[in-house]
């Protein structure tokens, strides 16, 4: 009997894995353009990360400063990227997400409105103008409801709450994906002509973080196993502003548009220390006293407050405070807007943030100051994929959102990533839709695969290891997050690798209690075997636990991955080496057989 | 609140479709504590497989809807010190939806009724090429757009909470809301007031207000969403002005002004 005889099957020209922003818009698209399509997430629908998105979406709209532009965001994303970047993937971002944001609107979404009734924009870190379009302080909401709901009308079969575990392949292409219901336990089967990768990052392997369950890196792994390249997988980003007390919510976040809106960071002494920390890079556009940098929000000639420089810049300076003993009392610093804005302005501009404080933490954001520190927040690394159609490396694979790398260089400025997912997610849509139409044969499942898949699901419920999953899972969170931290250093990096091998060989000694009908138990460790802590065989290594690997390669130092013992690489002129491209993360036996990447094309004449 | 250390019971329901029990666990409380915490804590000690729903722990996404102690809530916004010390704190899965496994339910009902409203459908742009709308348009129709579908006020609904047979002829509360937001979007043109009236059971809803209580986002579900709705279906459907001006124009939709709650 056939694999397809044994377990529930289902044909699509495209299927979707991931319902963010970017998986939603991705299916929009590709049935838009007449691909049959299918959208699969580990989450209910509407659940996703995209949802907790805050602060807004960057676009050069140019409804609150005329001076800006495509050309300005885009230098801002290069330089907030260190340069990193891919250039082309940023320059179409630039380019297109004003259009993608008017798109949302289109279908249903309301931004909060100028004067003149136009969509508002707020400043936010490393923006040079007022650029990020929002909803208070829940955009992410808005936007995966629009999408949702679009969605919803354009009969896009959703499979929800139904985890992906493996791609399958037919000579070198995809030729579907297979996985498990959660709700049953059992088996399902997609046989398509493309897959669009959308499953967003790897959070969830840090212990103070403000992703979810769902971040343990599935689609970088799936990909990988199935040959696609990763890239920068070293550059986590930790957000510098997530809430440090009480222990309970530690890591969830705050949002930079608390910033963005006039507030700002200070040490136990009461000093604004950001001013202590502007590094030479940014020095010539950034405020050195604080009427200059308080002036700056209405009168953009004057120079920016350096509260609001790139998070990797701003998350080291909190470290280096909380380091020298001038942190608040719970390990954090302070973020006071109570003192700068009026408490009508502050609840109507932050209401997320005035509830999760008065709830969570008994503080009054308009009378007092928060506590804040650093928590593990966005993964720039990852599948790397053509800039304009978002393809991987892999005939049929395309990713976008998280999962994919490149646009953020070394660091995500804040608001990009809304946008990264419409501009990329789209691309993906329809490309996917395009190349899937193509083809004129359904690609054939090949059983041993699945067969081999379903036997290593379900291999967990015979160990009789005695592992606990929860316990291995809460030993990873801690060896990343003690070892593998904003600053890093070789011999943390060495022992984080050694740790991990040990985590390796328990994760086979995982036993699962109960049986498969909702066992979070079970999906756990079949989660962790995702986020490639995976007993044994693994072909490719450099995975998501295992990121400490491309880490320890010294000279990529820069923006979110700071080598504590070696001074900061800040630009290429800073740092005279080629940069090295996706083929470093590799070791040496699949470096061989890597394609070589052309060098990256010189960037276009710096836009004012 | 129970003292850092002390040990609480917790009464959380297992079972799942065929029927269940509540079983007692007895955890140790820490500072700030939340239901979700608790319930995480038990999953990684006592009970890994017990089934519950969960994402951002911060009140956004509306996954982690539980009763508890009776009271429809998010667990992560719960404070354990919420709760008298000493006394077991119980919780169960949202009655309303069939039960699949311990905390987690069939929410398929309310997806089911979200894909039965009419999408939204902008009139035409301005002779500019944007789409102008002021901060007083709409403010109204952001309040309905807060919502985090947690489905606790489809839950506490009595129209359907103990009475499945309704539900087919129920769209209930939070779709009360989507069918307002889009009624009141300044941008949208479809015409839905027919569907509100026959198939999304309005009359069914006698203001009780159980739903704009346990609404996490303080949307004011009756006054803001519900009671202006009956209130165009009236004009629309019983109004013999309205009725006599469509028939004389042939305009499906008629203007009316948002009433304020
Ligand atoms: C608290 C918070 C606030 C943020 N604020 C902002 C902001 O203001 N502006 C901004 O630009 N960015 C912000 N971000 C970042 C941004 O929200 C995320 O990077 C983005 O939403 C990721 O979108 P995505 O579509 O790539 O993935 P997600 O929205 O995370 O969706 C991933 C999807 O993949 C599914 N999935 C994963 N694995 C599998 C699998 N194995 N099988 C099936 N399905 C799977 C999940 O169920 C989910 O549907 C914020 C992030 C957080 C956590
Ligand atoms: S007010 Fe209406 S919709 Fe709300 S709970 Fe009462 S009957 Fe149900
Ligand atoms: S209206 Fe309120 S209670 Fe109902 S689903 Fe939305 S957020 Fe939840
Ligand atoms: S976990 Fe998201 S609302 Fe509770």
């Amino acid at each position: 009997m056939s694999v397809e005889d044994r377990f529930e099957t289902h044909e699509y020209d495209v299927i979707v894995v991931g319902a963010g922003g970017a998986g939603l818009r991705a299916a929009i698209e590709a049935s838009a353009q007449g691909a049959k399509t299918a959208l699969v997430c580990k989450s209910l629908l509407g659940k996703a990360h995209t949802v907790m998105a805050e602060g807004g979406i960057a676009a050069a709209l140019r409804n609150v400063w005329k001076e800006d532009g495509w050309d300005v965001h885009f230098r801002d994303t290069m330089r907030g990227g260190k340069l990193l970047n891919n250039w082309r993937m940023a320059q179409i971002h630039a380019q297109e997400a004003p259009d993608r944001v008017l798109e949302l609107e289109e279908w249903g979404a309301l931004f909060d409105r100028t004067k003149e009734g136009l969509i508002l924009q707020r400043d936010f870190g490393g923006h040079r103008y007022a650029r990020l379009a929002h909803v208070g302080d829940r955009t992410g909401l808005e936007m995966i409801r629009t999408l949702q709901q679009h969605a919803v009308h354009k009969g896009i079969d959703v499979y929800m709450e139904c985890t992906i575990q493996r791609l399958l392949t037919d000579d070198g292409r995809v030729s579907g994906a297979c996985g498990y219901w959660r709700e049953s336990g059992k088996l399902i089967l997609f046989k398509s002509r493309a897959v669009v990768l959308a499953t967003g990052g790897i959070g969830k392997i840090y212990q103070i973080t403000s992703n979810s369950w769902e971040y343990t890196g599935d689609g970088m792994a799936m990909g990988l196993d199935v040959g696609a390249d990763l890239i920068d997988m070293e550059m986590v980003q930790f957000h510098p502003t997530g809430m440090v007390w009480p222990p309970s919510v530690r890591g969830i976040l705050v949002t930079e548009g608390v910033r963005g809106d006039g507030g700002t960071l200070k040490n136990s002494e009461g000093r604004r220390f950001m001013f202590d920390y502007v590094p030479d890079f940014f020095r010539a556009e950034t405020a050195e006293t604080e009427e200059e940098a308080d002036a700056w929000y209405a009168d953009k000639t004057k120079r920016r407050t350096p509260d609001l420089l790139p998070r990797d810049e701003v998350a080291r300076a909190i470290n280096t405070e909380v380091k020298a003993g001038r942190g608040s009392p719970h390990g954090g610093v302070f973020l006071d807007i109570a003192s700068r804005r009026d408490p009508e302005y502050i609840r109507r501009r932050l209401p997320s943030m005035y509830q999760q404080f008065r709830e969570l933490a008994d503080v009054d954001i308009t009378k007092e100051a928060m506590e804040v520190g650093p928590t593990c927040h966005y993964q720039m690394g990852g599948l790397r994929v053509e800039a304009d159609t978002a393809a991987t490396t892999v005939p049929g694979l395309f990713a976008a959102g998280e999962v994919a790398a490149g646009l953020h260089g070394a660091n995500r400025l804040g608001g990009n990533s809304l946008s990264d997912l419409v501009v990329f997610g789209r691309r993906a849509g329809l490309h996917a839709a395009e190349y899937a139409l193509a083809q004129s044969v359904v690609p054939a499942v090949d059983d041993g695969q699945v067969k081999a898949t379903t036997s290593a699901m379900l291999a967990p419920f015979e160990t009789v290891g005695g592992q606990n999953p929860y316990t291995l899972h809460a030993d990873l969170e801690a060896c990343m997050q003690n070892l593998v931290g904003i600053i890093r250093t070789e011999s943390e990096l060495e022992q984080a690798l050694d740790e991990i091998g040990q985590l390796r060989e328990r994760l086979a000694r995982v036993s699962v209690q109960g049986n498969r009908q909702y066992n979070p138990g079970w999906h756990l460790t079949l989660d962790l075997h995702c986020a490639r802590i995976r007993p044994g065989e693994s072909p490719v290594q450099p995975g998501l636990a295992t990121h400490p690997r491309p880490a320890l390669d010294a000279d990529r130092r820069r923006g979110c991955h700071s080598l504590g013992d070696r001074a900061q690489g800040e630009s290429r002129r800073a740092h005279p080496r080629r940069l090295p491209g996706p083929r470093s993360c590799l070791r040496p036996r699949e470096r061989r057989d890597a394609p070589r990447r052309r060098r990256d094309a010189r960037l276009p004449g710096a836009p004012a | 609140m129970p003292e850092s250390g002390a040990q609480v019971t917790m009464r959380v329901w297992r079972g799942d479709a065929d029927g269940g029990t509540f079983e007692d666990y007895q955890i140790p409380a820490a500072e700030g504590m939340v239901v979700l915490d608790v319930i995480h804590r038990i999953q990684a000690t006592q009970a890994p497989d017990l089934a519950v729903r969960w994402n951002c722990k911060a009140g956004r996404c509306g996954s982690c809807s539980a009763e508890v102690n009776g009271k429809p809530r998010l667990m992560c916004m719960t404070r354990m010190n919420h709760f008298a010390p000493g006394e077991p704190i119980t919780v169960a899965p949202l009655r309303t939806f069939p039960p699949i496994k311990d905390l987690v339910t069939d929410l398929s009902y309310n997806y089911q009724k979200a894909k039965s409203v009419p999408a939204f459908k902008p009139g035409p742009k301005e002779a500019d090429g944007t789409r102008r709308m002021y901060q007083e348009d709409v403010d109204r129709v952001q309040e309905f757009h807060k919502c985090i579908e947690c489905f606790l006020c489809q839950t506490v609904c009595h129209v359907i909470r103990d009475h499945e047979e309704n539900k087919p002829a129920f769209a209930g509360p939070r779709l009360f809301v989507r069918l307002a937001a889009l009624e009141m979007h300044p941008l949208d043109t479809n015409d839905r007031l027919g569907l509100i009236n026959q198939q999304s059971g309005l009359g069914y809803c006698n203001i009780t207000k159980c739903c704009t209580d346990v609404c996490p986002e303080s949307i004011k579900i009756t006054d803001n969403a519900i009671i202006p709705l009956k209130e165009r279906v009236v004009t629309e459907f019983h109004d013999p002005v309205v009725w006599a001006w469509r028939k004389l124009t042939g305009r499906k939709k008629v203007e009316l002004p948002v009433t304020s709650g």
